[in-house]
């Protein structure tokens, strides 16, 4: 069960992130974790959150490209060597990361990636057999 | 070091100091001597017979209103030879301008035609202290363009000798310029003061025999011409000349530098408010259109040359009894000149419309920031471009770069903007913004 995650081109200078946030804001939408790609001209804001529908129409109406994405979240136990035996995994079925990234939620000893696959319905067919728990949305944003 | 006194010669004291009473004389010849020779191009033909034009119509300099105008656009529709009045094997050479869509524009000589030419070329030369005596260092490109092979003939012509470098290479520019203890240099102006500031870095500044320049091929300003003579401790003069016309060689200054003198006995230029293309008076800033008196290969009547500037009838100390014209000011179309290379906006949307069909929304940034220019594009992203991962919006970005590259031949910056934050502009969109300061 892919997460739903909105992409916004975003300009490298002062103000751009913050214009995203404050849209957001004005609506009431708040972020689960969020994540910048940058170069020293432009940037690719990720965001993931709840109501995804809502913010992706109350974003576009400000002017901002957004692209929705799915991508996987996986739980990652906080210890040694836990994303190392995750990523062991996905080389075993030759899934090939475009992107990803961290952040921690709620539980204390666990982690959560999100990655970006080329198809990630074909990951969660490979993953399925495996010892890796994918996120749902429903506990990603509880 | 810089303001040694040039002396004050001319090269062709029967042409360029004539009575102006014997002048328009020879011009009202000269008119229908093109006339005549220009019956044997399509695009004249049609027109002439349309209005009943002869050669015999022409019985004042007023009558040069009756002749119709030549845009770049007529010379381009005719591509490849359509302007020629010459069969093939009376050409004697071609030269070619940059065209906007990857095709040039052709323009053919007769032998007679170079000999005219490089005349004009040895006329401003000596005006700007060339003598036989000197070694000039030509760093135009030798090609297609006019620059090069003008400026050398006219050299050569003068008796002096040429070192053709040829453009590119600064570290060997300045060792020729060294060792070889140039007397004259020719290159764009925005090159010299880039040469300039090498020579200084190189601990090389007042070490070099260096003592005029002859500078052409972009518009510049009386700023960048104290820098160059500053850093050079030399003498620059400015000099004007269109491909379309004949290349280098239409006017140039004399040692007073009050304006580029117009060679009259070859071309007769107009100076048109570019809206209703009706006269402007002296001092006022209008289109120059230029007409070719004897041109045998390429005869060209009212040529828009889109080159803003204005005109002074008023006596100059030197003794040439022509007109001048002031420097370049602007230009009444859009065409940029960068690095010496002319671009069109319609150049740069059709590399766009080469990468996505569709052409987005896009700004062209000028700047000069040390001495050579810098170009920008600023393109607004759609919703089709865009993607969540890096990879593919450096993809599309590069595709952009090299497409514009393919078609105008230089570099440019691509930048990827927001949508909706370039202005829009009702009407005629305005695409360039000219940042190089050029009209102080
Ligand atoms: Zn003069």
């Amino acid at each position: 069960m892919p997460i739903k995650q909105l992409s916004l081109f975003v300009e490298n200078r002062p103000g751009s992130l913050s214009a995203v946030c404050n849209v957001l804001k004005d609506n009431n939408l708040s972020i689960r974790t969020l994540s910048l790609a940058d170069t020293q001209q432009f940037g690719i804001l990720r965001l993931l959150l709840a109501e995804y529908e809502q913010a992706r129409t109350v974003l576009e109406k400000a002017g901002f490209i957004v692209k929705v994405t799915d991508v996987l979240a996986l739980e990652v136990p906080d210890r040694p060597g836990g994303l190392a035996d995750i990523l062991t995994i996905l080389d075993k079925h030759q899934l090939s990361v475009e992107y990803m990234y961290a952040f921690t939620f709620g539980v204390a000893d666990k982690a959560v990636i999100v990655f970006r696959f080329e198809d990630p319905h074909f990951a969660i067919e490979a993953l399925q057999n495996e010892p890796i728990k994918l996120v749902k949305a429903s506990e990603l944003f509880r | 070091m810089s303001n040694f006194v040039v002396p004050n010669r001319i090269f062709d004291p029967e042409a360029e100091c004539m009575p102006s009473g014997e002048r328009v004389k020879m011009q009202i010849a000269g008119l229908r001597r093109t006339v005549e020779q220009a019956k044997k191009i399509p695009f004249y033909r049609r027109k002439f017979d349309k209005s009943g034009i002869a050669p015999e119509s022409i019985k004042s300099l007023e009558d040069l209103q009756q002749l119709p105008f030549t845009t770049k656009q007529d010379l381009r529709d005719a591509y490849p030879f359509g302007f020629f009045a010459v069969p093939r094997a009376e050409l004697a050479r071609l030269h070619a301008s940059s065209g906007t869509t990857g095709k040039p524009t052709f323009v053919g000589y007769t032998q007679k035609d170079l000999e005219i030419w490089s005349g004009l070329c040895a006329r401003f030369l000596v005006a700007g202290g060339l003598t036989a005596d000197q070694i000039v260092q030509v760093s135009f490109g030798y090609g297609l363009f006019t620059g090069g092979f003008g400026l050398h003939s006219g050299i050569e012509r003068v008796g002096a000798s040429v070192l053709p470098a040829s453009s590119g290479n600064t570290q060997r520019q300045i060792m020729l310029l060294e060792d070889v203890k140039i007397d004259t240099l020719i290159c764009t102006p925005s090159y010299a003061l880039n040469l300039a500031e090498n020579i200084t870095a190189m601990g090389k500044k007042g070490k070099l025999a260096l003592r005029y320049a002859h500078l052409g091929g972009e518009p510049w300003t009386e700023e960048m011409r104290l820098g160059i003579e500053e850093e050079l401790g030399i003498r620059a003069f400015n000099n004007y000349g269109l491909s379309e016309i004949i290349g280098p060689g239409v006017s140039g200054e004399c040692a007073v530098r009050c304006g580029m003198h117009i060679q009259e006995d070859q071309f007769m230029v107009e100076c048109l408010n570019p809206e209703t293309l009706e006269p402007v008076a002296d001092g006022e800033q209008g289109e120059l259109v230029i007409t070719s008196l004897n041109k045998e290969a390429c005869p060209i009547i009212r040529y828009r040359t889109r080159d803003l500037a204005y005109l002074d009838s008023s006596p100059c100390e030197c003794g040439r009894t022509t007109k001048r014209m002031s420097r370049i000011r602007g230009r009444s179309d859009d065409m940029m000149i960068i690095r010496g290379v002319n671009v069109f906006p319609t150049q740069i949307e059709e590399a766009l419309l080469r990468v996505d069909g569709t052409a987005p929304h896009f700004m062209i940034e000028l700047t000069r920031p040390g001495n050579l220019d810098e170009a920008a594009i600023k393109v607004e992203i759609r919703p089709q471009d865009f993607s969540d991962k890096m990879e593919a919006m450096h993809k599309m970005r590069d595709r952009i770069g090299r497409e514009v590259t393919a078609i105008t031949g230089l570099h440019f910056n691509i930048e990827l903007v927001e949508p909706n934050t370039l202005e829009r502009f009702t009407g005629k969109a305005k695409r360039v913004f000219d940042n190089r300061k050029l009209n102080d």
